[in-house]
């Protein structure tokens, strides 16, 4: 306990408590993975293909073996019989799903830029990046595919030459009678958007360290992952180590965003090395390296129409994708826009819903889930689709959303994707957002710049959102092809001198779990929140899990720290009951302290039981001696946070530049047990999902070289970039789990990036704009203006030009 | 080899190093000190922030032999033994702000967030948000979309200048504005869990 960490009397949850994460991590005493050092370390670097499609046709590594310090050097030949059928897609979601064999080094064909082809083991650092510049690799260009469209023609060339098309899938879903909701609407609304290419960058580069078995039968992995679980039974099964041998620990880590979530052939290859070398071995990616060889997010070209009756009702909603799965499937590459398919009616109703994604192969590096998964891409399209229809139509965006949205009182609500939102008031969310936004006020100001034609116009953006998150009911994964479940585990140890320790199978990296979780079970137990310690991310601690995605750890994790919490207390209040030798019945349960119901001194307190528990001297005959309880929950249905957020922008017209002046986001995220880390996660989601509006697009040229191949040239916003947002919530509880709470951690980033671009094409809506191409880069926007055909009876807000783009 | 001495946070050091090593690396693997990190190779993160003779540097972009004779300051350096029995008693007030408003995550970028304010707030006393926002540019967080770290630095400075600072902001969600559905409180209530 600390001066700023005042112990208070009242309750813990739902308060905010500072993070006892903290002090290691502003003192400088941390455990990234890079951190560990191990007596006879061994440093390896990676010789990574230049080429984006190429038959390797000869690697020769003799003279980097004669290199300073080298210990070691590979070919993919060389340890292609280490690893079974490479490396792991865990969601094949069609059976006749293309799946190209992805090993973790390329033996006969690299398929995009960072490939790898060699590995060199040396004694320093230094040493093993020094040697790659020695292994020596002779490419044969193969055709590049870079377009999804192209890509899909008939004759295209191959992303890889051992598929016989470039279609890893098409996956349909139809609900309603579709044509019967477009035949005869009163409005057809189509239109296409590119959700462009994103690189997570986590600000933490990955890392491992694989140390072999010495006096320990195991091998022990550290890696930057936001999944220590299914890390080690994956590598378990690619690399022949049996799961028991390998014990996985996912130290500090610095930030994921989902590209952490995943399976890496560099954690393949620490593993291979560690046996054959039988020393450790390191490996941390560089920046640049990372670019290449971590997984990107997004990249969809979606078609969109929707039909509506004259009055704005909506009738039905179809939508058609192209997701780029990039040139091999990573863990969970071919699910991404899946997740999406039953967010495209977000939170409206209609009668028809037609979803058909096709999952295309590119020389490109591969896509994988980034924060909101599949979810921002629906979101994106539909928020912004409305606002097209509201156009189109003539109505006010708000009135059109709010005529088609599910009302506060038709909850739960089973949606035409045919999944059953649980809560939810999309007006109460609305009607705040708006007022601290001062709507009516901004767009009083719109018209009169408008009617001025000032140079700067102010575009308003709304954003309407709902997602599903908390992955996720076991069952419903099963249904949608996925290779394992959704639960989560928890263990709960009540030690003998009363203090706590909880053990979670989910992993944080920077959500807060010790001190949230922390506070669910000192509310539970009725101890101290100060007496709770949580033990994470060690397969040798916490020895099961399904780890942190998803915006899951709370709403699953969480969820069972509180049902292994309400396990031990009902242990306890038997052994209370035998040492006051009342009935259970009689007893009462009030802030850790059991008592009689109508004598409180006849009482006992938890950390009473625990100890007499503990001495085993004298408890029940039909009971073990151990308060300590487990529980693995897994959540009936998913969690649907959702909110109002708003966004004013000022465009300059002339120069293209986009001023976020506003946001305002209000959240509705059920119950919350610490506010000050809920707000944290959402100002760090809008931040991302405003990046990917104004800033951030993984750019490719026509050979598939990565043109935003660092920091310097790929945008990631700083301090001066963005505003303060303002926020607030509402409460609508969660009905599935028994804390009431629902996934935060990808909500900002949903909810943001429709709201900006909404909010940038309003303002140039007068001159005849109804798209933006993302992200609203000055260059972006300036040749949108350039290129839009001045409305009828000229423009004075702009004085653009006619066909003045490049 | 080249034969380098410094102080760092306070203790002399003394090695042979390469030419080429960069300070980061040096601080890092040669003398253990890994509370400076590493997030990028092309000097835009900021992750490796450090004091060179008390201006801040990105140490990526230092050569060891350039510091030679300099004294290097780390986030290891900075807080003090505690006064009291209370852990963050000892700390500078840029560290305990960003523990009081959530300035951080996952902490990577902290060291250097830290470092870099530090002399931001020494050239700049009283800082606006937008002085703080524009002083931090070469300092890139992931995390936290910055709100909370601007929060912490102005904590900071307010307590620098002897100003009493009060309870962590919450911002806007602390007591929800609306809560609504009794019913679904019911429903709550009510919800059978599965063990
Ligand atoms: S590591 Fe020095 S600026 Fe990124
Ligand atoms: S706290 Fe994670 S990068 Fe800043």
């Amino acid at each position: 306990m600390t001066a700023l960490d005042a112990p208070t009397t009242d309750a813990v949850v739902g308060v905010t408590k500072l993070r006892k994460e903290d002090a290691h991590l502003v003192t400088g005493r941390t455990r990234w993975t890079d951190n560990v050092q191990l007596p006879g370390l061994l440093h390896v670097a990676l010789v990574r293909s230049p080429m984006a499609h190429a038959r390797v046709t000869d690697v020769d590594v003799s003279a980097a073996l004669e290199q300073p310090g080298v210990v070691a050097a590979y070919t993919g030949a060389d340890l292609v019989e280490h690893w079974s059928g490479g490396l792991p897609c865990a969601w094949p979601v069609t059976e006749d799903m293309r799946s190209p064999v992805h090993l973790p080094i390329a033996t006969d064909e690299v398929r995009h830029v960072g490939d790898a082809v060699a590995v060199v083991v040396a004694r320093t650092r230094y040493q093993a990046a020094d040697a790659t510049e020695f292994v020596v690799v002779d490419y044969e260009p193969l055709p590049v595919v870079t377009d999804m469209e192209a890509a899909l023609a008939d004759g295209a060339d191959l992303a890889d030459s051992t598929l016989d098309s470039n279609e890893c899938f098409t996956w349909p879903m139809v609900n309603g009678d579709i044509d019967a909701a477009f035949d005869g609407a009163a409005h057809v609304v189509t239109r296409r958007f590119v959700n462009q290419r994103l690189i997570p960058t986590a600000i933490e580069p990955r890392a491992v360290v694989c140390a072999p078995p010495r006096d320990q039968r195991e091998f022990t992995m550290w890696s930057a992952t936001q999944i220590p679980h299914i890390l080690r039974l994956m590598l378990a099964l690619t690399c022949g180590v049996p799961e028991h041998e390998l014990r996985v620990i996912a130290p500090d880590v610095g930030g994921g965003f989902g590209s952490k979530l995943n399976v890496y052939a560099e954690e393949a290859i620490c593993l291979v090395l560690a046996k054959l070398l039988d020393q450790p071995v390191k490996w941390t990616e560089s920046r640049t390296e990372g670019y290449v060889a971590t997984i990107h997010g997004r990249d969809q070209v979606q078609d969109l129409s929707i039909a509506l009756d004259e009055d704005g009702r909506i009738r039905g909603l179809k939508a058609k994708l192209l997701a780029d799965m990039g040139a091999y499937l990573q863990l969970v590459t071919p699910g991404v826009p899946l997740l999406g398919a039953f967010m495209f009616n977000a939170i409206y109703k209609m009668d028809a819903l037609s979803f058909e994604c096709t999952g295309v192969f590119t020389n490109k590096t591969p896509t994988d889930a980034y924060r909101g998964a599949g979810r921002p891409e629906a979101t994106y399209a539909i928020e912004r689709l409305i606002d097209e229809a509201a156009h189109e139509i003539g109505m006010e965006p708000f009135e059109l959303r709010e005529r088609n949205w599910i009302k506060h009182e038709e909850f739960p609500y089973e949606t035409i994707a045919g999944i059953t939102y649980d809560s939810g008031n999309y007006e109460a969310a609305t009607a705040r957002a708006k007022e601290m936004f001062d709507y009516d006020g901004l767009r009083a100001e719109q018209a009169r710049r408008r009617e001025s034609g000032d140079k700067v116009q102010l575009g308003i953006g709304i954003s309407t959102f709902t997602e599903m998150c908390g992955l996720a009911p076991s069952r419903v994964l099963g249904s949608l092809s996925y290779g394992a479940g959704g639960w989560e585990h928890a263990s709960v140890r009540m030690l003998a001198t009363g203090k706590v320790e909880v053990v979670t199978g989910t992993s944080p990296h920077g959500q807060g779990h010790v001190t949230a979780w922390s506070q669910i079970a000192a509310q539970a137990l009725g101890v101290p929140y100060e007496d709770v310690e949580v033990r994470h991310g060690d397969t040798a601690v916490a020895h099961k899990g399904m780890d942190t995605y998803g915006s899951r750890s709370l709403v699953v994790g969480g969820y069972a720290v509180q049902v292994a919490c309400d396990k031990v207390v009902a242990k306890a209040k038997r052994v209370a009951a035998h040492m006051l030798e009342a009935s259970e019945d009689d007893l009462e349960f009030d802030r850790g302290t059991f008592s009689v119901r109508g004598s409180p001194d006849a009482s006992r307190t938890i950390q009473d039981v625990a100890l007499a528990v503990f001495a085993a001297h004298d408890y029940p005959e039909d009971m073990e001696p151990s308060l300590d309880s487990d529980a693995t929950v897994d959540p009936e249905n998913f969690s649907y946070p959702h909110g109002t957020h708003l966004a004013a922008v000022e465009v300059d017209t002339e120069t293209g530049m986009v001023h976020l002046r506003d946001y305002v986001a209000v959240d509705d995220v059920g119950k919350v047990i610490n506010p000050q880390i809920v707000e944290g996660q959402v100002h760090g989601g809008l931040a991302q999902g405003i990046a990917q509006a104004l800033f951030e697009e993984a750019v490719y040229d026509a050979e598939g070289n990565l043109v935003t191949g660092s920091l310097v040239d790929y945008y990631v916003p700083s301090a001066a970039d963005l505003p303060t947002f303002r926020t607030d919530r509402t409460e609508t509880p969660a009905t599935s789990n028994p804390l009431g709470v629902k996934g935060v951690g990808e909500a900002g980033t949903i909810a943001s990036t429709p709201a900006i671009m909404n909010a940038v094409v309003d303002a140039l809506r007068p001159m005849g704009i109804n798209d933006v191409p993302m992200p609203a880069s000055p260059r972006n926007v300036w040749e949108t203006i350039q290129s839009a055909a001045p409305p009828v009876g000229g423009d004075k807000a702009s004085g653009a030009t006619n066909g003045g783009a490049a | 080899m080249t034969r380098v001495q410094m102080t760092v946070d306070g203790q002399a050091c003394d090695d042979d190093v390469e030419p080429r090593l960069l300070l980061v690396h040096y601080l890092r693997d040669v003398l253990g000190k890994t509370g400076t990190n590493v997030g990028c190779d092309t000097s835009n993160c900021g992750a490796c922030t450090v004091h060179l003779d008390g201006d801040s540097v990105k140490s990526c972009t230092v050569l060891t032999v350039q510091a030679d004779g300099a004294e290097v300051a780390t986030i290891e350096g900075l807080a003090q033994p505690p006064t009291d029995g209370d852990a963050t008693s000892g700390w500078h007030p840029l560290q305990k702000a960003f523990h009081a408003e959530h300035g951080l995550q996952c902490g990577y970028c902290t060291p250097g967030m830290i470092m870099s304010s530090m002399d931001l707030l020494g050239r700049n006393p009283s800082p606006s948000e937008e002085d703080v926002r524009h002083g931090l540019e070469g300092n890139l967080c992931r995390c936290t979309g910055y709100v909370n770290i601007v929060r912490s630095v102005l904590r900071a400075a307010a307590e620098l200048r002897g100003e009493t600072v009060g309870d962590a902001d919450e911002g806007g969600i602390g007591e929800a504005d609306v809560v609504s559905d009794p019913e679904h409180e019911e429903q709550l209530e009510n919800l059978e869990v599965a063990p």
